[in-house]
């Protein structure tokens, strides 16, 4: 097997990072010594792919599916519920560090679709209503 | 060994968890307990049986009864109804074993009597957290019989007799990809299993993973040896959560069983997988950016030839297959190329997995033998349209794919019929659309899609997308023209000849379909001075 590649690294270096998600320049630049690439590789290839971010974002990563099947169930409502209760855009993080709401591509969850994750998990069968159950119990804390 | 009179498998798969899998079955076991029944009757979770979007599912063997879908309510009557008294609980029932299906069946018993369950025939019926399970049910026979009864270059005549096809959408014959890596001198040699699945509408291959991972290795580990690999890598999406921890388990489990590491099953070879996490791009879903993501670059595509085959991840010998694909290498060796080529029809043997979505009553995976009829399937298995509605169109193999007309619809699906009318089973995805839909809607969201998911390597891609979802901006707007229609054809055409890779030559296909086919809707949006 050979060494962790630069985005397995990244991976870890994001995971760690539990409340803010994200891959910091200084934590970037530790990658440099350990796998000697540059730091605008090391940026070239944090910026490419849609699940790794250079800038901080929120406890939880709301990812809500954009695609086909999601959009012929009316994804567009449940987006759009999502904004309002957490008065902020796509891209963007609330105040308090808590959510950042991101669009995605297909999740593989077209069978309930409309779908969205939160964190690592998984939720499908969306309407503006239950949206805003599951956004007040992460609010209130109960889920994790 | 325990015996247990009844076993009760819960589907625990991404699409019922939410709903509640978890918490249906742990009020299950503890309800059994309560009712005095915990030495009689067995709970085991599965992956899922087929039929999704309803809520969770459970099984009841051996009475082959199916409850769908099972809310915490229901539990304390399925347990002292069905598993005391033996009387099924109507309300929430489908039997599963009827093979003959008299008119006015339902849903769930069409799903299971059409359906081929080849490379399914785990999911939904075994623990996929459990090895045992799978090694009760023959598995790594294949594994064995090839390890101890056949030469590498015995396999791969054997795959190649199959004919079997790669199932990503190419369509390429794996025995001829396998025989080209095997003769490719060197001792360093990859398997990589493509399980980026990240065309919208396709969630077949999570099927597999969630539903029995060990399938997918056994069939990677036969790969191996026939073409001379020792180590394996699997590609898989950084959103599939649950299918990378049930892969990881079962990697576990392979190696403390000596089905996978060094000396498999005394036989001298050595084989190791691996799971390589993807981080959210479409374009890894190509086979050369997705060894560029691997080795840990941005997923761009490279120049071929040279093809991964002669030099792939790390320059080495790289044989890149899709899920469905190496999950299908089992049971061929189980039971023979011959057995394998009397499902399907001429040019596409075997089964093929389609995810069902859309306008249709009922959405899940199937597994259907190749020629089985488009219409066939929304119609019959997918229980038809939504509220009876008419027809409108059918997306084939994702949105990089196929938009079939109604005429179309009794067209086999297979490669060689499909090809007659410039299509193909793509990803195994199909999304149906009532009249209800305007094609402008669709194809803008799809063509904003590609417009995200462009690498940005080749000009043609990363230029044209954007530009075609500019043109359809104004058609949003009513302000649309017949000029724009053709510059649509000339872009869409111009992108098809000289994308540097298939992303950029496939996303124009359903808009320029939609053009061809559905012109009406497209001049709907023209301007209008008045």
């Amino acid at each position: 097997m050979e060494k962790k590649s630069v985005l397995e690294r990244l991976h870890e270096t994001q995971d760690k990072e539990k409340e803010k998600n994200y891959i910091s320049e200084q934590k970037a630049s530790e990658l440099l010594k350990e796998n000697s690439d540059s730091l605008s590789h090391i940026y070239g290839v944090a910026t490419f792919y849609t699940m790794l971010s250079v800038k901080p974002r929120g406890r939880y990563i709301i990812r809500i599916c954009r695609n086909l099947a999601c959009h012929l169930e009316n994804a567009d409502s449940v987006a759009e519920e999502l904004k309002n209760l957490l008065g902020i855009g796509f891209g963007e993080t609330t105040t308090d560090g808590k959510f950042t709401l991101e669009e995605s591509s297909c999740l593989g969850m077209c069978s309930v679709a409309p779908a969205m994750m939160i964190n690592d998990e998984p939720y499908g069968n969306l309407t503006p209503e239950k949206v805003k159950d599951i956004i007040e119990s992460l609010k209130a804390g109960s889920k994790k | 060994m325990k015996f247990f009179r009844t076993h009760i498998l819960v589907s625990k798969d991404s699409k019922s968890m939410f709903a509640g899998a978890e918490t249906v079955e742990k009020l299950l076991v503890e309800e059994i307990k309560k009712q005095g029944l915990g030495e009689e009757i067995k709970v085991i979770s599965t992956g899922s049986i087929g039929f999704e979007g309803t809520g969770v599912t459970i099984a009841v063997y051996p009475d082959g009864i199916v409850y769908s879908p099972v809310t915490v309510s229901d539990i304390p009557e399925i347990v002292s109804e069905h598993l005391l008294k033996g009387r099924v609980v109507k309300r929430i029932a489908f039997p599963i074993k009827t093979s003959k299906m008299p008119s006015g069946v339902t849903f769930p018993e069409k799903v299971i009597g059409i359906q081929k369950r080849i490379v399914l025939k785990n999911v939904g019926f075994i623990n996929p957290e459990n090895i045992e399970e799978y090694i009760a049910q023959d598995g790594y026979s294949a594994l064995a019989k090839s390890l101890c009864d056949m030469k590498p270059s015995d396999v791969i005549s054997l795959i190649t007799a199959s004919e079997l096809r790669g199932r990503g959408g190419a369509g390429y014959p794996t025995g001829l990809k396998w025989a080209a890596a095997a003769e490719v001198k060197g001792d360093c040699k990859y398997i990589i299993c493509n399980a980026d699945e990240g065309e919208p509408g396709t969630f077949k291959d999570r099927e597999i993973m969630e539903g029995d991972p060990h399938t997918l290795l056994e069939g990677m580990a036969i790969a191996g040896y026939a073409v001379g690999a020792s180590v394996g890598y699997i590609y898989i999406r950084g959103e599939y959560a649950i299918s990378i921890n049930r892969l990881n388990k079962a990697i576990e489990d392979a190696r403390s069983y000596g089905l996978l590491g060094k000396n498999i099953l005394g036989s001298g070879f050595d084989f190791e997988i691996e799971i390589k996490k993807g981080a959210g791009a479409y374009v890894c879903g190509e086979e050369s950016a997705l060894i560029e993501s691997i080795e840990g670059s941005r997923g761009e595509p490279r120049k071929k030839p040279p093809y991964p085959v002669v030099s792939g991840l790390w320059a080495k010998p790289t044989v890149v297959n899709n899920v469905e694909t190496l999950a299908n290498v089992p049971r061929i060796l189980e039971n023979g190329a011959e057995w394998y080529k009397s499902l399907g029809t001429e040019g596409s043997r075997g089964t093929k997995l389609f995810s069902l979505m859309g306008d249709i009553k009922w959405k899940g995976v199937i597994e259907i033998p190749f020629g089985t009829p488009l219409s066939k399937i929304v119609m019959n298995i997918a229980g038809g349209l939504k509220n009876n509605a008419k027809l409108k169109a059918v997306i084939l193999g994702g949105v990089s794919g196929y938009l079939i007309k109604p005429e179309e619809l009794d067209i086999p699906v297979d490669f060689n019929s499909l090809a007659r009318i410039e299509a193909g089973p793509g990803s195994g995805s199909i999304i149906v659309l009532d009249d209800s839909r305007d094609i402008v809607d669709i194809v803008k969201n799809i063509a904003e899609f590609f417009k995200h998911e462009s690498c940005g390597k080749c000009t043609p891609c990363r230029i044209g997308t954007d530009q075609i979802c500019e043109i359809i901006d104004r058609f949003f707007y009513d302000e649309g023209s017949e000029d724009d229609l053709n510059k649509l054809m000339r872009l869409s055409e111009t992108m098809f000849q000289t994308s540097f890779c298939a992303l950029g030559q496939t996303a124009p296909n359903i808009l320029q379909q939609s053009l061809k086919k559905f012109r009406g809707d497209w001049e709907r949006h023209f301007f209008k001075s008045e």
